[in-house]
């Protein structure tokens, strides 16, 4: 225990300060008041992976690790879409996430946003056009904002949800 | 009369005004201690706030159990923070019952979270219940010898008067038999609030949940109420750690600025107790569940010695 | 027919109510018949404790007859016996010599017997007007699919067999011991005992004998086996009175034993008292909480609670032996207390489960869920029942089981180290009970009640008829009441441990809302909590109202976006039940077997599995077990001796005679 006393008080924090909002990629927030105003402090996530390749999986854990630490903003990944206000959709749905993600949007609580996050979540990106895939996220639930990259990197897909908060505009 | 009911409403506002904060700094302190910067502190009302504004989906198959629930939960909260000392050390509700009814209505508020867990027909929910049932049964030997020990040594087993007795002669805190008595009631706060190593308040994986599982399929206020509820619930536990055990501070008046002393010294110990807390949470990996029943029966033998340490040295 | 006899019953319940009442605010009586049978006649008296018993019988008697005229319908079986077994009852505690003691207490076993055996003698139209039992078209999970009136029978004739021979080795026990104190005291009435000097041995022989008795009656671990068999093959009004007062007969017989015939105890009674509690205590919780037949958990739960019971009464005789006299009042009147809440809350357990099991035909857990929204309010009155029974607060159980942790923890005066442990076991004993009889009724209710339904019987289930709801509502009522009005119970029962004790100083202080356990220790008012409960419970609603906080929307329960969900999904109550049965495998000492039976062609296309999971009863396999098979041994040995020969026979009658002459 006093190991990690020393440990933590000696490597101090390394947490990078916030993304600049310069740094945004692209961006499609179609945000009401309400919204601004509820969420501007605390936004609650669940993460949906409708079919992606785990790339944007792999970007989106990173998140959570010391160096970019989203829980400072008062953004907290959750275990149920009951708990959420956003869900965070990634990959091209396929046919057989797609009754899946619809539901989970219908079990989310209103106020809510979604967030798609990667090339495929926009058109289905590399897969488009397969047998397999039902389209992008919204072909099958309302979305707010997409977050592209493939895969978005950290520090973009943090951008982007500080955007969707409403907390860039300020 | 009125004086009386101010006070118990002055004690139950006080907890639920703290409860989110001391949830928050726990939080802070874990994070920092990882090398995070970490949520604020204050992050915890903005959540509550957040949720309360929200709309509430229900399960299809729950029934009233299921809707009443947060409820009963927050007044089992609210009562246990009145009688409990927490501003000064003889609340005048306090006459209402002792610990071991604190230690019921926190039963009383398993009981119904545990029914809710079920009563959404989900595989998880059940789950949850099943568990947390299993793991605060088992931790009630030790509550009880715990406070035994505490009775022991101070003479009675009324709330105010352990903390007299211990505020006016320091020598009993400081007594290594009070300390193992202290490490056992901690094990059980640890428990009984799902925190690690018994359960994990951060996790995210379904087949480790606890706590988590029960309330799966809350929304909304109602899980602003259950979520208040259960941060109410540690500071509660915090709050009996640091006045039963180290019960300086507490004044005996009833005076506000007495009382006002009094929170400020509460302030100061549950600071100290959250750190120890992260300290812990952030050094212990989560226990196997079936483990668990291994660290209670620990934290009852700590209670069993403290309490035959008394009767060894009479 | 029956209604009649239900109703003389309910009359005879109030008219005991309103004498049990009298006797236990003091009034004393002595009815002597003396030319109706021989040893001293009949002969009936009253006092304090025995007023208490009687207005206990009376009291749970009444709503327990009201329900039984809407659950028997036109179904006569029974109804006489029931009466029968009412009123011997009622003569049990009133009893004042061995004889009137020795009949009445056989009447009600006899009378008890009859409604236990009662399905065995005719297999047809048990619950009358049940919907088609076992429909269960999903999963065959039901033990009584197929066939189920001939297994209810045969259930039946079993349970009464070992109820027949347990009640009467328990009769023998009491008898001998009675028969010994008489011949010891010159006297068969019980008044006499107490004044008479006995050695220390022969008393502790007389008590062994009697304890053993009294405690085969009110399911003492290891002598409770023939409880979980009886209550659930009676029908359920039967079983709520069987558990609710008879067994407390039992109890009643350890108060007069322990502290009045042959009284003051030493100090080892006491503490073999609330060891014996203690484990049953605990060990019926275990056992209740593997259980997953509706009754028979209950009828485990039973055994729980006559271990608390005795874990008070213990404490009240250690203390007595230690002079503390007025915190014997305080344990004994935990203990009586403890016996009244009990009768309420089992009682309406019962029935619950009865009406339960009236509408569903079945007793098994593992097919119900889903009847809070078809018997809403059965479902009320369990939850009311559970919550009571699990020693929450504001409830009954949890004034009672609070008094008898006053009344342990109060042992920090007892000087002598041992009996300080053996308190501190009581203690730790008592709080594990609590929490596990906690866990036991949030399955029992939420398997039972909640969530979906998990067969079609539990699907098409129905309210249970106006009485029986009657009957039901009014043992909640008590359960409500005796949990809020300790101040005006306490006192009352603190009269009745006073004569037990022959403590007469005043013991309990504090007023109409607050009642205070004696030395400035602690005090308790259940019904300001209860206020504050309710208060703190509605401002919250009342304040989101206001703020127009109330959206709310309906939909599926979250199951990973999964498409399908069906009942099969929930957990069921083995599930539930696996952690303890993880934990104290030591006690259920459980079997496992997975058969597997894979497809001829690959042993990775499974076909079936199926998983064995049992436990067993330890009491059963370590103690009776050996004993019937010692006693078939020894008998089949003996048997030898019956030849059948007529010429062995004359040596026989040879052998005898010269024998008397020689000793002679
Ligand atoms: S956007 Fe790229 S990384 Fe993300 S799921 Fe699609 S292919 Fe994978």
């Amino acid at each position: 225990m006093l190991r990690q006393l020393r440990a933590a008080l000696g490597v101090g924090v390394v947490t990078e300060p916030p993304a600049p909002a310069s740094e945004i990629e692209a961006l499609g927030v179609t945000l009401r008041g309400e919204i601004a105003r509820l969420f501007g402090r605390s936004l609650h996530i669940r993460q949906v992976d409708a079919g992606s390749c785990n790339g944007c999986e792999i970007e989106i854990s990173g998140l959570t690790g010391p160096h970019y630490d989203l829980e400072r903003f008062g953004l907290h990944f959750v275990a149920s879409p009951r708990h959420a206000d956003c869900l965070l959709v990634t990959g091209p749905v396929t046919r057989n996430m797609a009754e899946a993600l619809r539901r989970t949007w219908e079990a989310t609580p209103d106020p809510k946003l979604v967030i798609a996050v990667g090339d495929c979540s926009r058109d289905g990106g590399i897969f488009a056009g397969s047998y397999a895939i039902a389209g992008g996220v919204a072909d099958v639930i309302p979305v707010d904002a997409v977050i592209l990259g493939c895969p978005p990197s950290p520090k973009a897909l943090l951008a982007g949800l500080l955007d969707a908060m409403g907390r860039l505009r300020q | 009369m009125i004086h009386d009911l101010l006070i118990a409403a002055a004690q139950a506002l006080a907890i639920a005004a703290l409860a989110p904060l001391v949830v928050g700094f726990t939080r802070r302190l874990k994070a920092r201690l990882v090398g995070r910067r970490g949520p604020s502190p204050w992050q915890p009302y903005a959540d509550l706030r957040k949720l309360f504004a929200k709309e509430v989906v229900v399960s299809e198959n729950a029934s009233w159990v299921f809707r009443a629930t947060p409820y009963v939960l927050f007044a089992v909260m609210l009562v246990a923070a009145a009688v409990v000392p927490v501003l000064v050390a003889r609340p005048a509700p306090a006459f209402a019952g002792n610990l071991i009814l604190v230690m019921y209505l926190f039963l009383l508020g398993t009981f119904f979270l545990a029914l809710a867990g079920l009563d959404t027909a989900s595989a998880f929910g059940g789950m949850g219940s099943s568990r947390e049932v299993a793991i605060s049964a088992l931790a009630e030997p030790t509550v009880i010898l715990s406070v035994f020990a505490l009775a022991l040594r101070s003479g009675t087993i009324d709330l105010g008067g352990i903390v007299e007795r211990l505020g006016a002669e320091p020598r009993l805190a400081a007594n290594p038999a009070h300390l193992l008595a202290f490490g056992a009631f901690f094990i059980v706060m640890l428990a009984e609030t799902g925190r690690l190593p018994v359960d994990n308040p951060a996790t995210h994986l379904e087949l480790t949940m606890i706590h988590e599982a029960m309330v799966l399929e809350y929304s909304g206020r109602y899980l602003a109420l259950v979520e208040w509820a259960s941060a109410m619930k540690l500071t509660l536990f915090m709050t009996l750690l640091a006045n039963l055990f180290l019960p300086w501070g507490l004044p005996g008046g009833l005076t506000v600025a007495a009382m006002a002393g009094g929170l400020v010294a509460l302030v100061v110990k549950l600071a100290a107790l959250a750190l120890l807390l992260a300290l812990v949470e952030t050094s212990v990996a989560k226990l196997r569940l079936f483990r668990v029943p291994e660290l209670l029966a620990g934290s009852f033998a700590l209670a069993l010695l403290s309490v035959a340490a008394v009767f060894l040295v009479r | 027919m029956s209604r009649v006899a239900y109703s003389v019953a309910a009359a005879l319940g109030a008219l005991a109510a309103m004498i049990g009442i009298s006797g236990l605010l003091g009034d004393t009586w002595v009815v002597t018949v003396p030319w109706a049978v021989p040893l001293g006649g009949l002969q009936l008296s009253m006092d304090r404790l025995a007023g208490f018993f009687v207005a206990l019988i009376g009291f749970a008697t009444i709503p327990v007859s009201l329900y039984a005229i809407g659950y028997a319908g036109d179904d006569r079986r029974g109804a006489l016996p029931y009466v029968g077994f009412v009123i011997a009852m009622c003569a049990v505690p009133l009893a004042a010599n061995v004889m009137t003691f020795a009949v009445a207490w056989e009447l009600m076993a006899l009378a008890s017997y009859l409604l236990v055996v009662q399905k065995a003698t005719n297999g047809t139209a048990t619950h009358p007007g049940a919907p088609a039992a076992d429909g269960s078209e999903s999963h065959d999970a039901s033990p009584h699919a197929g066939g189920r009136h001939a297994h209810d029978a045969a259930e039946a004739t079993g349970a009464a067999w070992t109820y027949a021979v347990m009640a009467h080795a328990g009769f023998v026990c009491l008898l001998a011991g009675m028969l010994l104190l008489s011949a010891w005291s010159g006297s068969t009435r019980f008044a006499d005992w107490r004044d008479t000097e006995l050695t220390p041995l022969a008393r502790d022989a007389v008590f062994v004998l009697l304890a053993l008795g009294f405690a085969s009656k009110a399911g003492v671990i290891p002598l409770h086996v023939w409880l979980p068999l009886a209550h659930p093959a009676a029908p359920s009004h039967v079983s709520a009175l069987m558990s609710g007062v008879m067994i407390k007969l039992g109890v009643y017989g350890l108060f007069r034993v322990s502290l009045e015939w042959i009284g003051p105890a030493p100090a080892w009674w006491g503490v073999a008292i609330l060891v014996a509690g203690t484990i049953s205590a605990v060990v019926g919780v275990l056992y209740a909480l593997v259980e997953h037949d509706l009754k028979r958990l209950l009828a485990f739960h039973s055994i729980e609670n006559v271990g608390i019971i005795l874990i008070g009464l213990g404490a009240g005789v250690l203390f007595l032996e230690s002079g503390l006299g007025t915190l014997a009042v305080l344990g004994i009147a935990a203990a009586l207390y403890h016996t009244a809440n009990h009768a309420a809350f089992k009682g309406l357990l019962f029935l619950g489960a009865g009406a339960v099991v009236r509408s569903t035909g079945t007793r098994n857990m593992e097919v119900m869920g889903g009847l809070v929204k078809r018997m809403p309010w059965t479902a009320a009155m369990f939850l009311l029942g559970a919550v009571a029974i699990s020693a929450l607060p504001p409830l009954n159980g949890f004034v009672s089981e609070w008094l008898t942790f006053q009344a342990l923890l109060q042992s920090l005066q007892v000087p002598h180290t041992g009996i300080g442990l053996v308190f501190v076991g009581g203690m730790a004993g008592l709080a594990l009970t609590g929490g596990l009889a906690m866990a036991c009724f949030v399955k029992a209710f939420g398997v039972t009640f909640l969530a979906l339904p998990r067969s079609e019987a539990a699907r098409s289930a129905v309210e249970a008829p106006g009485w029986m709801r009657l009957g039901m509502a009014l043992l909640a009522f008590a359960c409500v009441a005796l949990g809020l009005g300790p101040t005006i119970v306490v006192p009352v029962l603190g009269l009745v441990a006073g004569d037990l004790t022959g403590e007469v100083t005043p013991l309990w202080f504090g007023d109409w809302l607050r009642l205070d356990v004696p030395g400035d220790f602690a005090s308790l008012s259940t019904f300001a909590i209860a206020i504050a409960l309710l208060v703190a419970g509605i401002v919250p609603l009342v304040v989101l109202r206001a703020r127009g906080l109330t959206r709310r929307r309906v939909y599926e329960t979250w199951g990973c976006g999964r498409l399908l969900q069906t009942s099969r999904m929930q957990y069921t109550a083995t599930a539930f039940a696996s952690p303890f049965r993880r934990i104290f495998d030591f006690l259920y000492q459980p079997a496992h077997a997975l058969h597997v039976e894979a497809h001829p062609e690959s042993r990775f296309f499974v076909d079936a599995i199926r998983y064995v999971h049992e436990t067993r009863a330890v009491a059963e396999d370590w103690l009776y077990h050996p004993l019937s098979q010692a006693l078939h041994d020894v008998t089949e040995r003996i048997r030898g001796v019956q030849s059948g020969s007529t010429n062995v026979y004359l040596v026989y009658i040879l052998a005898a005679l010269v024998l008397m002459l020689v000793l002679g």
